[in-house]
């Protein structure tokens, strides 16, 4: 057995084991975060797929990005996302995210959350419903098992271009180059 | 044969402290009518939490919290006798460790304070405070219904009382009842559950003591956690309940006294940290009382 297969199948056990037990840190930006209390509460119940709250970056797994996105809101969900630890997702939710939604010709918010944070799996809508949200948290499993959720390695060997989409639209930028 | 004693020992912690973990996840969940993680979800998270990358720095202390924990958690394995009889379980037992084991259970939290203290959080630190308040609050009882005890039986070990247990043939449950009311009522907030989840406090404080440490920390912190509830459910169980001849009987007995904190959790909400303080102040200091009193007057 060489290194490379067994490295296969470490990571294989490892997204495994990442794919049932996804933490969430629900960033309640926009009005997508009333659909979370609903998805953890018994009605949906997402603690049975692995699903679970986390308290901060620190423990969190999967950002999710309920709603628009200000420009003033942008600058703490990038130190957020940056503090998280490898391996981490983020899940776009609600049309916002996508294309700006009802907010397209906002002079605030941004549009396209691709183009600031690496998007792993959007859930399109306004407003998603949790049964929305659940097939999406099932698509990042998905993803995850299948070893192409990737964006933080996306992120990682993009940064200059990330940054400089990030610091066009953020005017007073006093933040070290990365937040650890 | 001792080593591997010690390493058998600390995987059965392991596994059953992790499993109980996961069976009170299951158990709130049903309680509020959800179907609930699997019970081996604790395993999976620990794993998927050991595989993360951790690239977090606030100095040497905050990388020594963690284990200053873990180091806690063994010593008092060590030292708390699992089975009556048994080879497989060797313990490091002496005169007078029920009052090194006082000290030896405070060592990990303190440590651990001093490693939330470096990360320059502001929940950590209020965290940190309510939880060495809320010990102040629990402490007392539990000190004074390991007092009565000790005053009652005449011996400071462990293996003493299990065997003055085993000579009247009753469990000291019965024979000084004050003193374990007294002692169950320290354990609900020596578990730190809910009504006593002051220092975690999720929805407030954001984990306190634990905001800064993701991936493998949190992994220690787990394990640990795991390894300590159940040395305190077997030291209750060598204390009050007589011991266990054997795994099954101490599995029983364990489980039976940890339903006692995730019971009371899932039917009360979180105090705030002075009104924790006064309960513990209150009616369970009185029993710690009551049960010095019988210990000497008696």
């Amino acid at each position: 057995m060489n290194d490379k297969n067994s490295q296969k199948i470490v990571d294989i056990i490892q997204n495994w084991a990442r794919k049932h037990s996804i933490w969430v840190l629900a960033y309640g930006t926009g009005c997508g975060a009333i659909e979370i209390p609903p998805t953890m509460t018994s009605r949906y119940d997402a603690e049975r797929l692995g699903v679970r709250g986390a308290a901060t970056p620190r423990q969190a797994d999967v950002l999710l990005i309920s709603g628009y996105l200000t420009v003033k809101t942008i600058k703490r969900v990038i130190r957020v996302y940056e503090q998280m630890q490898d391996p981490k997702y983020v899940i776009g939710f609600g049309s916002c995210t996508i294309n700006g939604g009802m907010y397209y010709d906002s002079y605030n918010t941004i549009n396209v959350l691709d183009r600031y944070l690496p998007v792993d799996v959007y859930i399109n809508g306004c407003m998603p419903r949790p049964e929305a949200v659940l097939s999406g948290f099932a698509q990042l499993q998905k993803r995850i098992a299948a070893g192409r959720a990737t964006g933080a390695q996306h992120y990682k060997e993009n940064l200059e271009w990330y940054r400089a989409n990030q610091k066009k639209i953020i005017p007073n930028w006093v933040m070290p180059d990365y937040n650890w | 044969m001792n080593i591997l004693g010690a390493v058998v020992t600390f995987l059965l912690a392991f596994v059953v402290g992790m499993t109980y973990g996961g069976l009170n996840r299951k158990i709130t969940a049903r309680i509020q009518n959800r179907k609930g993680p699997p019970f081996y979800q604790n395993f999976i998270d620990a794993f998927k939490l050991a595989s993360k990358k951790s690239a977090i720095h606030h100095g040497a202390m905050h990388h020594l919290g963690p284990a200053f924990l873990m180091v806690s958690s063994v010593v008092t394995l060590m030292i708390v006798p699992v089975l009556t009889h048994s080879q497989w379980f060797p313990n490091l037992n002496f005169q007078g460790d029920l009052i090194f084991l006082l000290y030896i259970m405070t060592f990990g939290p303190l440590g651990m304070a001093l490693g939330a203290g470096q990360t320059g959080n502001p929940n950590s630190a209020i965290g940190v405070t309510r939880g060495l308040s809320q010990m102040v609050g629990f402490e007392i009882p539990w000190v004074m219904a390991l007092v009565a005890i000790m005053i009652q039986y005449h011996t400071t070990s462990i293996t003493g009382l299990m065997a003055a247990q085993a000579q009247s043939g009753t469990w000291l449950m019965f024979s000084s009842p004050f003193a374990f009311i007294a002692a169950i009522l320290a354990m609900l907030g020596m578990f730190g559950y809910s009504p006593f989840d002051v220092v975690i406090a999720p929805a407030e404080l954001a984990s306190g003591p634990a905001s800064e440490n993701g991936g493998k920390y949190l992994f220690t912190m787990m394990s640990s956690g795991s390894v300590f509830a159940f040395v305190k459910l077997t030291l209750y169980v060598d204390l009050f309940l007589g011991g266990a001849d054997n795994i099954i009987m101490l599995l029983i007995k364990t489980f039976a006294l940890y339903m006692i904190p995730v019971l009371y959790s899932n039917t009360s909400v979180r105090y705030r940290t002075e009104q924790s303080i006064r309960w513990f102040w209150g009616w369970p200091t009185f029993f710690g009382l009551l049960a010095i009193l019988q210990a000497v007057i008696f």
